[in-house]
């Protein structure tokens, strides 16, 4: 009797599928908390649509084996000292083969520190700031363009428009937005522009009055700047408010937001550089199309997606990618293919630096240019540039 | 030079809604000994009380002040009775723990309802232009309101019975208790008090600027560090010394890059408390003997 209940056992523990082989385990950590919640949980909601599509269609091929897609996932509280912590757990205490980033720069700074340090691979969909690759790397990889490039189409637009334009650079004092407003001043400088104001405010400022004054007093007639949230809002509602009389306005993250109509009449005009737009028109080597993409996320999550929920999907396409390519899920295998990667997907083209100077740099995504234009009483977001992604004509100057 | 005097005079005017906000916690504060730490979610209450009042029900915006400010009198006399009042006497630590406690469950609740997403009251009243510089009415408005709500504090402390019974429990609370002060229902009037002023506080700064759920973190600092400014418990101080701050940003921005304005503010923090440990106050009344 005994050996018989052992062979049934030994049958059904043999006819269960191998869920530890089989399986592949990704790790990361989100801005559940904090100040970067509302892009946090997007790019993570991106993620969990391609886990989910991936799963659906029976898991990742690796030669003969597919392999099905397992998150952990942890709140880092948008803080630095949680995400040091967090993803060292979750490459010894979770055995996580591969990680992707956290959200903002600053954060992913301190995850490629540790993933760095423990060899594995942490593909970036949230962090546009480009010294963080040049610190010397073997296995980050940075799918979205990087800051240095956010407004060079905003620059290359005002030319067309004001090729005399004298600029005031208002931007938030944090990596990402120093980053973006540097690499936009000598992009400035070498388009003939006059730069009239150069000043950073600290993240935490809630009133900018005397600022804008200061912006006024200056001459300027174009405004770049802003930082992510809150500020960027209420820059953009100030500039109206007391009439600065700026032509052109292009800032930071906060436009991108459906929520920033809501500024009314404030809104109109601002432009707001973005890695992705439902409306872009994209040709995908593999993975799907921009409409199934935006089909397929309006019907999971009944909203449209934001350019973070895209680049949350397209870190893990561009791995699943690598991986069948490589048709390992060795770590040096898995490296050598992300490095050889140039693809076309609904997100844009990605392909990355492998010099050791700047390994895992995007160098082929472009960003797009967004302004805020009333259409039928209504404000709506169009693409003003490049030629490709164009769905309406900049309006210049600001109404 | 008309540059400097558009800073300085906005300087005032946003300067006065600091001291607004101040004037919650310093009046907590003198009454009862209590670092009040839900002021900054008690400040997004009243953002959020203003945009769901004007947007949903569709008062008009500054018709939602007395409501919000009734409200959250109330709230902040329930808040009173839940985690403050056993708290009342015992070490600086409890009330501490007791208040941050509270501000760490309503920003929970407020970013599980809410996330971190932006808000904006559209609000806007013609203001004024002098060359190139607009003073926006909603600001000017703000300041008015402002000025007006401080009035109305000071004739209901020293003008009326349970306003100097309120001065009283500051005092000296046993001696309140001695004669026959009901002591704990007027540290309870007085909290719920000091929550309404940072509400208040909270919806005329939504009528200027946009919001998220995080947005009284930084108002919360600037009422410590004006509060401290004006002298603690004194809510005539808080007033003047958050109009002092405003001016004092208005007067260096034109001249300093703005990342230095914090620097120069937390420098003149210090040397208040140095010199002036009774905040601003104690000058004004050294010069009056």
């Amino acid at each position: 009797m005994k050996k018989i209940l052992l062979a049934a056992a030994l049958g059904v523990f043999a006819a269960m599928p191998a869920f530890a082989d089989n399986t592949i385990t990704i790790g990361m950590t989100v801005s559940k908390t904090g100040p970067l919640n509302v892009d946090s949980v997007s790019q993570l909601r991106g993620s969990e649509l391609w886990r989910d599509e991936v799963n659906a269609a029976g898991g990742i091929k690796v030669g003969n084996k597919h392999y099905k897609v397992r998150f952990v996932e942890y709140d880092d509280q948008s803080v630095g000292g949680r995400v040091q912590q967090l993803y060292t757990r979750l490459i010894l205490q979770d055995k996580a083969q591969f990680l992707f980033g956290p959200y903002s720069s600053g954060l992913v700074a301190t995850a490629a520190v540790i993933s760095e340090q423990y060899g594995k691979i942490m593909l970036i969909g949230g962090g546009a700031e480009g010294k963080t690759y040049t610190l010397g790397n073997k296995y980050l990889f940075q799918c979205i363009t990087r800051a240095g490039e956010y407004l060079s189409g905003a620059i290359a637009e005002l030319k067309e428009h004001n090729p005399h334009a004298k600029i005031a650079f208002v931007y938030s004092d944090d990596p990402f937005s120093k980053a973006v407003i540097a690499a936009a001043r000598a992009h400035a400088k070498e388009a003939g522009f006059t730069e009239v104001l150069d000043e950073s405010y600290p993240p935490s400022t809630t009133d900018f009055t005397a600022v804008i004054n200061k912006v006024i007093s200056s001459g300027a007639d174009t405004f770049f700047g802003g930082g992510h949230y809150a500020d960027g809002a209420t820059l953009a509602r100030q500039l109206h408010d007391q009439k600065a009389g700026m032509k052109w306005v292009s800032i930071l993250v906060a436009p991108d937001s459906e929520k920033f109509k809501t500024l009314g009449a404030a809104a109109d005009g601002i432009t707001v550089p973005s890695q992705w737009e439902p409306q872009v028109k994209y040709k995908a080597d593999f993975g799907p199309s921009v409409e199934q993409f935006t089909a397929e996320y309006v019907l999971k999550y009944k909203d449209l997606p934001d350019y973070h929920a895209a680049s949350g999907y397209v870190v893990g396409l561009i791995l699943q990618h690598a991986i069948e390519q490589a048709h390992s899920i060795d770590q040096e295998k898995v490296t050598a293919a992300l490095n050889k990667t140039d693809a076309h997907t609904f997100f844009g083209q990605v392909k990355f630096a492998t010099d050791p100077g700047h390994h895992g740099l995007q160098v082929a995504h472009q960003m797009v240019l967004a302004q805020w234009q009333m259409k039928d009483g209504k404000l709506v977001k169009q693409m003003v540039w490049p030629d490709a992604a164009r769905t309406a004509s900049v309006v210049y100057p600001l109404p | 030079m008309l540059g400097l005097l558009a800073s300085i005079f906005d300087g005032v005017l946003i300067g006065a809604v600091y001291g607004l906000a101040a004037m919650g916690i310093t009046l907590i504060w003198g009454v009862m000994d209590v670092v009040n730490l839900t002021h900054g979610a008690m400040i997004v209450a009243g953002m959020f009380a203003a945009y769901l009042l004007s947007g949903a029900a569709g008062i008009p915006i500054y018709a939602t002040l007395p409501i919000v400010l009734v409200g959250s009198f109330l709230v902040g006399v329930a808040l009173y009775w839940i985690s403050v009042h056993r708290v009342i006497g015992q070490p600086p630590l409890m009330s501490l723990l007791s208040t941050f406690s509270v501000n760490l469950v309503l920003i929970g609740l407020g970013t599980a309802v809410w996330g971190t997403d932006l808000f904006n009251v559209p609000a806007s009243l013609p203001g004024f232009s002098v060359g190139r510089y607009t003073f926006p009415g909603t600001h000017l408005m703000a300041a008015a309101l402002t000025a007006a709500i401080a009035g109305l504090l000071y004739l209901f402390l020293y003008r009326t019975r349970i306003g100097k019974a309120v001065r009283a429990v500051a005092g000296n609370r046993e001696a309140a208790e001695l004669v026959g002060i009901p002591t704990a229902q007027v540290l309870a009037l007085a909290f719920g008090l000091g929550v309404a002023l940072a509400s208040v506080a909270g919806m005329l700064i939504a009528t200027m600027f946009p919001f998220t759920v995080l947005s009284g973190d930084a108002y919360q600092l600037k009422s410590f560090v004006v509060t401290v400014l004006g002298g603690l418990g004194n809510p005539t101080g808080a007033l003047v010394a958050g109009v002092a701050l405003g001016l004092l940003e208005g007067i260096t921005t034109p001249f300093v890059p703005v990342s230095w304005t914090l620097v120069i503010e937390f420098v003149l923090f210090v040397v208040v408390m140095i010199v002036l440990p009774g905040g601003l106050m104690q000058l004004l009344q050294r010069r009056r003997r």
